[in-house]
């Protein structure tokens, strides 16, 4: 809460303690505030209110004054009357207002909540044995908190389509659906396309797309995360794996400088999903679609497991003793990436001062699309300036590396997570140096590399980025690495080790924001651990006014950089 | 003393010779009350309106004065007027008398009450299964148009107001105001929550909206020619001016009939203005005022008291017409459309028709009303197959009691007092027939009976 909500705090009843929450607040946040729940389905804070749901139903009074004279009406007690309203109000569309009385544990609220879960079921297929969304369906809790343990419903039961494919990442089943409209008001307020719709009426009102034209909006897939039920389910997760056995962890997308902030589900070492986690300051409750699909590509053939020495495998010990002779040699470059987490970036800095290399990079842009994809398609630019790893924006080619290549001044190149095939050097510029690779992938250029090695994919690891907002975020490991792949951070470790620069170097985050904290100005006073989920904002100074490339999106107004 | 009709609204209809053109109109004095009445400040016309004490018509009776007092003084958004001709009501006919008979009184009422509110523009909302209603009113505008007293400057005073007509789409729930604005926008007729889409703050295009019934528009026109004071002369303490009474159903003539409000019963009106029950039936029941309104049960003992203040006990026939009357005996006035039953009928199956109404009528919008509307009719509609349930009496009982008050609009309301008004007073009607069933007889057959056709 900031200091300005402080100074319009409104003194409210709830439940017959006055309570102090901010003004403007509706009774769903201010219980929220309260650590209590009033129930909802079709409320969402980042949402307009529709209040068709009923089910946030609360009994409201005010303090009676007379009608003619305007003075407060006491009790015997000496206290002020309360004007309870006989009629219900909905929760989510009554705002807090000086002496508001609020009851949610009376019988007629009781009767709300238990009425409006005996209606919705009355339809329900009550498929949860099937249904993706159980374990995290708001229906499913609310009918064990207000449901009935017997039905009074012997009708028949409306029967509307199921599995409508109604987008290319989306399966709508109509008979689960409870008609909340969040979906709907996602795409007219959030996308701003409208996509859904309602047609029918009464208890035959069906969810339906607009006739011929499919939800194939790259933020489509917000909707299955905000359907209170499983009538949106998609179809990457559809009957996958049942979400109580899905561990999360928070983790920072890497689509773009955005920094969308998000959480990887796993199990057994195996991602099954991500969505978006709540940040108000970056992304909303919001995520794109084509970023929830980037982990298939830790799980996709040609990842790079065993480190090769020479076209042969080789133990790591032994590939690292390798690449630290052919960094021994004078006239060494280092490809860096925007990819590599600030520690990583902080540690190849380090590396590169020893052996005295020059530190190239590569800009990768992309088109933006002012809601969460940046125009910088990579998660960490800003940390590699900040680390001193470089200074100024990169290029978006190497013709400069292949020019020293030319001129012999380069003989080692180590390349970090970049094609440098893609980046413009040629065939025979790879071939004239000795070639180090740490990447994910086995590259195109294999066959030119002296020593391939992998590393970890951004669910693998560990680690914070810098996003275009100046904002550090970490992300936490969800899945382990393939069996036998270094962490960057320890190969560049023992890498500083073996060229004798800097012995002891810590592989692990806590020791290295114990340096970075001390030397980078921007870091001082944060700590790896004390990193708050939603990130902090950090000090560019001079590095803010270098081009960037991105443009306004969600919440980032490039004038404010 | 037999009572009399008092017609102030239906004045000159079905006379002889009067018909719906302008000239007619004009002839019988129309149009000279606009004359006067635009050279007067607006907020006189508020005035009048306020002190006339008229409440709405169209159901809920909100005072109409205090209704366009809503608007802001601050305001600087353009006010809109509509004319809600949205009659849909099962059991309510009076709109349609105005529309068809005398579309010009409701026009000057129009245009007098947006001048009142000083709207940019009104609408008239009619439903859509009014085609001849809509083509006479756009017709009865052109009229208008011609002479001056709609469009640019009207009567030469400086003020400008068009009227659209604008048909619905066949929906009960666009006669509910933020439903009808919502429609009239163009958009899916779901009523609009209230907080915070109070009309005469947010309405139409999220500016102050007045919506007012189209008699109560066209009274407005014979309150400002007799003046707001003279006007609350009429009728009793609360409820001013008179009601044009929709009866239909079992009585010998079934019809409209304006009466002064509270000057007769519901005896009066059914036996001396409606002749009485069909030959050999007696009265058992009536919806007082359109299908929404709770039911009343001949031999039902009301207390009411009367005007020293004194207690008395009365029946369904000593009801006085008026809106504190009949507020008084558990119901209420609504739209004035009454519906006899007599003793032919079987008041399980008027249940199961009117449930069905409203589960066909229901937008769908909120969660009791949408899922309760269509359960309630499915019960109806069991017990009236012979597959009732003894608790299914009780059943029904209380899923309206889930429904009422706990609904966007009213509609909630409308279909929750059928059901609870015809358990509380017929529920030995309702058991008998189901225990019938479930014995195997069959009770003295009924005639078949239908509200909606």
């Amino acid at each position: 809460m900031s200091e300005t909500d402080k100074a319009t705090q409104v003194t409210i009843n709830y439940d017959g303690q006055d309570v102090s929450v901010p003004a403007g607040y509706n009774l769903v946040q201010a219980a929220q505030l309260l650590g209590k729940e009033i129930p909802h389905y079709c409320y969402h804070e980042k949402l307009s209110v529709s209040g068709n749901c009923r089910m946030c139903m609360v009994q409201i009074g005010t303090p009676m004054r007379d009608r003619a004279t305007g003075e407060p009406v006491m009790d015997e007690n000496g206290k002020q009357k309360i004007g309870w309203s006989p009629k219900p109000a909905i929760g989510c569309a009554t705002t807090v207002s000086p002496g508001l009385h609020v009851r949610t544990d009376n019988d007629l609220v009781k009767g709300c909540r238990n009425g409006v879960t005996e209606f919705l079921l009355a339809n329900h297929p009550l498929d949860c044995p099937i249904c993706d969304k159980a374990g995290e369906c708001r229906l499913q809790e609310y009918s064990s908190q207000y449901g009935r343990d017997y039905s009074r419903f012997v009708e028949h039961k409306v029967v509307k389509p199921k599995h409508v494919d109604i987008g290319p990442r989306i399966i709508l089943d109509d008979e689960r659906c409870i008609l909340c409209s969040r979906c709907i008001r996602f795409c007219d307020e959030v996308i701003k396309e409208s996509f859904l719709g309602f047609t029918e009426r009464g208890s035959h009102a069906t969810l339906s797309i607009h006739p011929g034209k499919p939800f194939d909006h790259n933020y489509s897939l917000n909707t299955v995360d905000i359907c209170p039920v499983g009538a949106l389910t998609s179809k990457d997760f559809r009957f996958q794996m049942r979400v109580w056995f899905l561990k999360p962890v928070n983790s920072i997308c890497t689509e773009s400088s955005a920094g969308v902030n998000t959480k990887v589900w796993s199990r057994e070492g195996r991602v099954y999903r991500i969505t978006p986690r709540r940040n108000d300051a970056v992304n909303d409750s919001w995520m794109s679609d084509s970023g929830r699909m980037l982990y298939k590509k830790c799980e996709g053939s040609g990842r790079l497991v065993e480190p090769q020495v020479g076209g042969h495998h080789m133990g790591s010990e032994e590939t690292l003793s390798r690449i630290a002779v052919l960094l021994k040699n004078e006239k060494a470059a280092i490809v860096a990436s925007a990819f590599s987490s600030v520690e990583e970036q902080f540690l190849l800095k380090r590396l590169a001062g020893a052996i005295h290399a020059g530190v190239h990079m590569i800009s990768h842009t992309q088109k933006g699309d002012g809601l969460l994809i940046s125009e910088d398609a990579t998660p960490n630019l800003r940390g590699a300036l900040l680390t001193g790893l470089i200074s100024r924006i990169p290029s978006d080619n190497l013709r400069a590396l292949g020019d020293k290549i030319d001129a012999g001044e380069v003989e080692t190149l180590v390349c970090v997570r970049e094609d440098l095939v893609q980046a413009g050097l040629s065939q025979a510029q790879l071939d004239k140096v000795n070639l180090v690779y740490l990447g994910t992938h086995t590259p195109s250029f294999a066959q030119s590399a002296n020593v391939l090695m992998g590393v970890p994919t951004v669910f693998e690891r560990a680690g914070s980025f810098v996003n275009c907002q100046w904002r550090i975020q970490k992300f936490a490991q969800a899945v382990p690495p393939p069996r036998g792949v270094l962490s960057e951070l320890t190969i560049l470790a023992k890498l500083l080790d073996l060229v004798g620069a800097c012995p002891g170097v810590a592989a692990t985050l806590s020791p290295a924001w114990q340096q970075l904290s001390k030397e980078v100005p921007a870091f001082a006073g944060l700590s790896y651990d004390s990193l708050p989920d939603e990130g902090a904002l950090v000090d560019g100074g001079s590095l803010k006014s270098l081009p960037f490339v991105e443009t306004a999106h969600l919440h980032y107004t490039p004038n404010a950089k | 003393m037999s009572v009399q009709q008092r017609r102030i609204i239906l004045r000159h209809i079905d006379e002889p010779g009067y018909t719906a053109d302008i000239d007619c109109y004009m002839k019988h004095g129309g149009y000279a009350t606009l004359q006067a009445a635009i050279k007067r400040p607006a907020a006189d016309l508020v005035q009048e309106v306020v002190d006339s004490g008229l409440k709405g018509r169209g159901g809920a009776g909100f005072p109409c004065g205090v209704k366009w007092r809503f608007i802001s003084p601050k305001n600087t958004k353009p006010v809109y007027l509509i004319a809600n001709a949205d009659e849909s009501e099962p059991g309510t006919f009076k709109d349609r008398q105005i529309i068809h008979k005398d579309p010009h009184s409701a026009i000057e009422g129009i245009i007098l009450s947006a001048y009142a509110i000083q709207a940019k523009q009104a609408f008239i909302y009619i439903r859509g299964e009014f085609p001849m209603g809509a083509k006479i009113l756009m017709l009865a505008i052109e009229e208008a148009r011609a002479k001056g007293f709609v469009g640019e400057n009207i009567c030469g005073s400086g003020y400008s107001c068009d009227i659209v007509v604008h048909r619905g789409g066949g929906a009960y729930v666009c006669g509910e105001e933020t439903g009808l604005i919502e429609s009239l926008e163009g958009k899916r007729g779901y009523p609009r929550i209230k907080p915070p889409y109070f009309p005469a703050v947010l309405g139409l295009y999220q500016c102050p909206t007045i919506v007012n019934n189209i008699e109560t528009l066209t009274t407005v026109r014979y309150i400002l020619e007799m003046g707001g004071k003279e006007y609350a002369k009429i009728g009793v303490p609360n409820d001013a001016g008179t009601h044009i009474w929709g009866v239909s159903g079992m009585v010998q003539k079934p019809g409209y009939y304006e009466i002064e409000a509270g000057k007769a019963t519901v005896g009066q009106l059914l036996n001396e203005l409606c002749g009485g029950p069909l030959p050999g039936r007696k009265f058992k029941a009536i919806i007082p005022g359109g299908i929404s309104t709770k039911l009343l049960r001949f031999g039902e003992k009301f207390k009411i008291k009367d005007a020293d203040g004194n207690e008395k006990e009365i029946g369904v026939e000593d009801i006085p017409l008026s809106a504190p009357g009949l507020m008084a005996c558990g119901s209420s006035l609504g739209s004035a459309g009454m519906i006899v039953m007599d003793d032919s009928v079987d008041m399980t199956e008027v249940l199961a028709n009117t449930n069905a109404f409203f589960a066909h009528e229901s937008c769908g919008q909120c969660t009791p009303c949408r899922y309760g509307s269509l359960w309630i009719a499915k019960i109806s509609k069991r017990i009236c197959e012979g597959q009732g349930r003894l608790e299914d009496v009780d059943l029904l009982k209380s899923l309206a009691d889930q429904v009422e008050m706990r609904t966007v609009c009213a509609l909630g309301d409308a279909l929750a007092w059928p059901v609870q008004s015809s358990v509380n007073k017929f529920r030995d009607e309702h058991l008998a027939k189901i225990q019938a069933q479930l014995d195997g007889k069959s009770l003295e057959p009924k005639q078949p009976w239908s509200l909606v056709k």
